[in-house]
């Protein structure tokens, strides 16, 4: 089975000469949840936006499935099967939760009807409250809508950054199970995640992240046990140059 | 007064749908674009050339449109007028804007946009002169509605406003019930998630140049109906248009409109109390009022 993505020697940053990711090896294979966790400015964020074409990529190469997607423009993820929720800014604030919809929809064409009916059975807010504007809407209802947003192009990988950033805590359990629940049909799901006890309880494999490296990278269930993570976060493990 | 507000609520609708393309452009590009009022005097002008050509291919299209100055042939350009002003542009995104965007910052856009204006200014009056030109050579003459209180209201004035409300409603139906509305919107709000969620960002930065040039156009024919064409049209205009974008909002088309007539009505209910000579102040002691009440303008929001 062709890989889900595989990221060889990637180098990116907003800027060329300050690069943030310096050098990621990674390969993910199809289906189940991987989380990257790591200190704050380690990158995560990045590892994600660099995928999505959103931070321009100044060394080594993206894969799915054998094609090089290195580059790729984030309007064209779709084509890939691949979709990305951004970390807070996810929703458009000034369109009502249909028009949301009908925007990821846009490019269905006659599935269009059939899929937001899917949607909002998976999500019965969405039905519900179609005319309230995304602005108005509380923390977890906006992430069920962006969520539902990447949903609507049918990806097999979704990556997402965050998703429990700005949460109450009993709601970030919530949003994170939904985002174990993706894993179900099959779908990969690569998550950023700064809340590393709950996404190590939910995710199959972990790698942490720390200066832009890839720091450890294993099954999660060894990193809640080991000590790694907490030598990582706390700096004792400082990469020899 | 009453004729100082029917004569406002006109020139207030022509300010209106040149503040509409600008704020557009203002708050996707994120700069201030002090050429978007030569695309009028563009606009204006190809309906100018175009007209005679037009009527060149049958003379009954030379003939007033019922009570109208403005004749079959030029209301007929007024479409082509708006096409030709939406291709210039994006063309002039294309050759300037887009490679100052790529190596400067604002204020280099900002300092482009002046002297893209300058050029666009004086090619114009290199061409057609410095002389001011009309549509048509029949006087259109106002019609008297009311002797007490004493109104006069041209034909043309009422075709003008009609039109340019007819505009606005279409702009208003293509963002709020379409898809591609709907990416236009998300572009302005959040251009990064508006590509994630599969929107072509130069697709969309295209068609809001060529609608708001396409806007503007149509602002400067009826300008040049309502008063003259003339090259300086655009520098007579670009504060009204700015105090309408800024006052409304920046990056809100109901703001653009609302701040468009806002200025239209009170540059001319202005001319009650003040001597002439001080109206074109009057713009901006409407930006700093509503700027004093509303740092983000009437319809405008916070953003970063």
């Amino acid at each position: 089975m062709p890989e889900a993505l595989r990221l060889s020697g990637l180098v990116a940053g907003y800027r060329p000469d300050l690069p943030i990711l310096r050098g990621i090896d990674l390969a993910l294979e199809p289906g189940g949840m991987t989380a990257v966790v790591g200190p704050n400015g380690a990158g995560k964020s990045t590892l994600i936006k660099a995928i999505a074409g959103l931070v321009p990529i100044s060394g080594g190469t993206v894969t799915r499935g054998g094609a090089d997607i290195t580059g790729l423009r984030p309007d064209r993820m779709a084509e890939h099967g691949m979709a990305y929720v951004p970390q807070t800014d996810n929703v458009f604030r000034g369109l009502t939760i249909r028009e949301n919809l009908d925007l990821a929809l846009r490019r269905a064409g006659r599935a269009a009807p059939e899929r937001l009916a899917r949607l909002q059975a998976m999500f019965p807010m969405l039905a519900d409250k179609a005319d309230i504007r995304g602005g108005a809407l509380s923390g977890g209802q906006r992430q069920m809508l962006a969520v539902a947003m990447a949903l609507a192009t049918e990806p097999s990988l979704v990556m997402l950054d965050e998703p429990s950033a700005g949460l109450a805590p009993n709601i970030t359990a919530d949003v994170l199970a939904m985002a174990r629940r993706l894993t179900e049909d099959g779908t990969t799901v690569l998550l950023v995640e700064q809340n590393v006890k709950q996404a190590l309880a939910l995710a199959d494999r972990c790698i942490v992240l720390a200066e832009g490296r890839i720091e450890a990278d294993g099954p999660a269930t060894e990193l809640r046990e080991g000590t790694t993570l907490a030598e990582i976060f706390l700096g004792a493990r400082r990469r020899v140059a | 007064m009453i004729q100082h507000l029917i004569d406002g609520v006109l020139v207030g609708a022509i300010i209106s749908l040149g503040a509409i393309g600008l704020t557009m452009v203002m708050h996707i590009l994120r700069f201030a674009n002090f050429s978007h009022a030569e695309l009028l005097s563009v606009g204006a002008y190809a309906a100018f050339v175009l007209g005679p050509l037009i009527a060149g291919l049958s003379g009954a299209l030379e003939a007033g449109i019922g009570p109208l100055s403005l004749s079959w042939a030029v209301a007929l350009a007024v479409p082509l007028a708006m096409a030709i002003t939406g291709a210039t542009a994006v063309l002039l995104d294309r050759i300037v804007f887009q490679r100052v965007r790529a190596k400067g910052g604002e204020l280099s856009m900002v300092f482009a946009s002046f002297g893209v204006a300058l050029v666009m200014r004086n090619v114009i009056g290199l061409i057609f002169g410095l002389s001011p030109h009309l549509y048509s050579r029949d006087i259109a003459f106002a019609q008297i509605i009311s002797y007490d209180p004493l109104i006069m209201v041209k034909p043309d004035q009422v075709a003008v406003l009609v039109l340019a409300l007819i505009l606005m409603l279409a702009l208003h139906l293509l963002l709020s019930r379409t898809t591609f509305g709907y990416s236009l919107r998300a572009v302005a709000e959040n251009p990064d998630l508006a590509q994630v969620t599969g929107v072509d960002l130069k697709a969309a930065i295209r068609a809001v140049w060529l609608i708001g040039g396409a806007l503007a156009a149509a602002a400067g024919v009826f300008y040049g109906l309502t008063n003259q064409i003339i090259p300086v049209m655009g520098r007579d205009l670009v504060l009204p248009i700015f105090a309408a974008t800024i006052a409304g909002g920046i990056g809100s088309v109901y703001g653009a409109v609302l701040g468009g007539f806002l200025v239209g009505i009170a540059g001319n209910l202005a001319l009650l109390v003040l001597p002439p000579g001080y109206t074109p102040s009057l713009p901006f002691v409407i930006i700093i009022a509503v700027l004093l009440l509303r740092p983000h303008g009437l319809f405008g929001e916070a953003r970063a």
